[in-house]
């Protein structure tokens, strides 16, 4: 069973606050693994830590048995750690289309290329029209982003971040303001997603961490209360306790 | 549902669609050539506009592609045409040679100051970039020794250009030869802003943080573009005092940046000509403001750009077309 991402110990301290407090995770390859936890368990910290946002105060995080600990933003994508926002962080301005091929053009290397049109490299095309088809954005691929539906967007974030080539990918609650009409298209966005690739979805709906999870971690004060399977974490009286809160009865 | 085969073919002709030479286009650059041969009289003045929409192409590249608000661009123009008059005077006077030069210098003065523009806000860069345009400003006036100061740098007198053509005094030679440069430029910056390292550019003026999360270096990219558009900036002031053989402090000044943001404003920016055709009506406006009330021109400068700025250079452009379709629906 192959490692992909692992949290070795890891601390960050903001003053006096402890936002994530010794955390250690292992993804294996492959994984549906999901973080939960209420508001200020340090999710959004851990999320900043893993992609380089900010530096830990101790431990390291591995990608593939490489440390990555110290490596730049751009150096982890490189790498194969992507992640998705929770809020929409797109090009309002670029069609889906557009987005996704600069995505490709980047995996591919060809992103410093000054004098050729992004249209002229066959690879980036085909790549691009098979992210755009598993993430069912034909019909909207020419459109404006900015004018798309606020589902369409959502599964754009997703598509863009698949575009870059992931090993690991860090969903940042996927279905965040998505109107109930338009979950269904996530979910099966999320059932897209290729299988060898490593997911960490972090995520609020419990609904939807109970259907595409098979392990959960929940994240309380910034460190792990526990790790499990979707039915030991579901029938857990602690976790019922701190995250579900006490209104959960059956 | 469409097969996979339509899909990447309808891919194929929208990435290309984007970049698609339109008949604008040739009209526009047919135009200028036509210039040349039909409007002998206005040499000067065509030189004149040639160079500014060239200096505001390479502003265009800046903010209109990069996101940078820069009120310091005439310290590129104005650098490019002192480094090229003192090349001319003092040894290098052929033109092409003093060009490339050029470009090099103020390219490298664009790299050393572009880490300036890194930081800081769309306010910050404003200010930083005003900064470094009146700073320069000010060391030309101090080196008097060398810019000739306030009087001037006098002699400039280059070579034949390519060895054949004199610059003579009706600026023919000068305006073939700027009209030239300049569509070299141009071509070679259309080719830029729509290859992936352009379409990596605007990405960051679209949205920096997603631009950092698919693993595009942010910084280094507008550092790039940062220190291209200075080089073409440099050429553009560098054409100035080769082709009027004179330089004064006035390439430094700083209603040069100021002049060259409200041609940007007229023409749009984002599309590359808008600094060609923003240098022309500004010019032509200008002109003929200044010929009705010589004293009041600036103020209507100032009601033109505020018209342009409430109504919206779309709805003033799509004007006509409007028209049209009234009159053809009432017809």
């Amino acid at each position: 069973m192959n490692t992909a991402l692992e949290t070795r110990n890891l601390v960050r301290r903001f003053g006096g606050l402890v936002a994530t407090n010794d955390v250690s995770i292992t993804l294996r390859q492959g994984a549906r693994h999901a973080l939960i936890g209420p508001n200020g368990a340090g999710k959004t910290t851990l999320i900043n830590l893993l992609t380089g946002v900010i530096p830990p105060s101790s431990g390291t995080i591995m990608l593939e048995g490489q440390d990555i600990t110290t490596a730049s933003r751009s150096r982890r994508v490189e790498l194969g750690l992507v992640r998705t926002f929770q809020i929409n962080q797109l090009f309002p301005g670029f069609t889906p289309l557009q987005t996704v091929a600069l995505a490709v053009s980047r995996r591919l290397g060809l992103d410093r290329n000054m004098f050729r049109p992004i249209g002229s490299n066959r690879r980036v095309i085909e790549e691009a029209v098979d992210v755009i088809e598993r993430f069912d954005l034909v019909d909207v691929m020419n459109a404006n982003t900015a004018s798309l539906p606020y589902g369409k967007q959502r599964l754009l974030e997703i598509a863009v971040a698949i575009a870059c080539g992931p090993r690991v990918l860090l969903l940042d609650e996927p279905a965040a303001g998505v109107p109930e009409g338009e979950r269904g298209e996530i979910m099966d966005g999320l059932a897209a997603l290729p299988a060898d690739v490593t997911v960490l979805l972090i995520e609020h709906d419990m609904d939807l961490v109970f259907r595409f999870a098979d392990r959960i971690s929940v994240l309380v004060q910034g460190g792990l209360l526990l790790e499990g399977t979707v039915a030991e974490i579901s029938n857990d009286p602690r976790v019922r306790e701190v995250y579900l809160g006490d209104a959960v009865h059956d | 549902m469409s097969s996979r085969a339509e899909n990447i073919a309808a891919a194929t002709k929208a990435l290309h669609g984007v970049s698609r030479i339109r008949p604008a286009e040739i009209v526009f650059w047919l135009a200028a050539v036509a210039a040349f041969f039909f409007l002998p009289d206005q040499y000067l003045l065509l030189n004149e506009v040639m160079i500014t929409g060239l200096f505001a192409l390479s502003l265009d590249l800046v903010l209109g592609y990069g996101g940078i608000v820069s009120l310091g661009h005439a310290a590129f123009f104005g650098f490019g045409c002192y480094v090229a008059g003192l090349l001319t005077k003092y040894g290098v006077a052929d033109p092409l040679l003093g060009l490339v030069i050029v470009a090099v210098m103020t390219g490298l003065l664009g790299l050393l100051t572009s880490f300036l523009v890194l930081r800081g806000s769309d306010l910050t860069r404003i200010m930083v970039t005003l900064s470094v345009g009146v700073l320069l400003s000010e060391i030309g006036n101090r080196l008097a020794w060398l810019t000739g100061g306030a009087d001037g740098l006098q002699g400039v007198a280059p070579d034949l250009l390519l060895g054949r053509w004199e610059f003579d005094i009706f600026g023919k030679v000068a305006y073939a030869y700027t009209l030239a440069v300049t569509f070299v430029l141009f071509v070679i910056a259309r080719r830029f802003v729509f290859s992936p390292f352009g379409w990596s550019v605007r990405a960051v003026k679209e949205n920096a943080l997603r631009t950092s999360a698919i693993g595009i270096p942010v910084n280094r990219r507008l550092i790039v573009v940062y220190s291209l558009a200075a080089a073409i900036a440099g050429i553009a002031g560098a054409l100035l005092a080769q082709t009027t053989q004179f330089v004064s402090l006035d390439v430094l000044a700083f209603h040069r940046s100021a002049d060259l943001l409200l041609i940007l404003i007229i023409g749009g920016t984002g599309y590359l000509y808008g600094g060609l055709v923003g240098a022309l009506l500004f010019k032509l406006v200008q002109d003929a403001i200044a010929n009705l009330t010589p004293e009041y021109w600036e103020f209507w400068i100032g009601l033109i750009l505020v018209s342009i700025v409430m109504i919206g250079r779309e709805r003033i452009v799509g004007l006509p077309a409007f028209l049209l379709k009234r009159l053809r629906g009432v017809a």
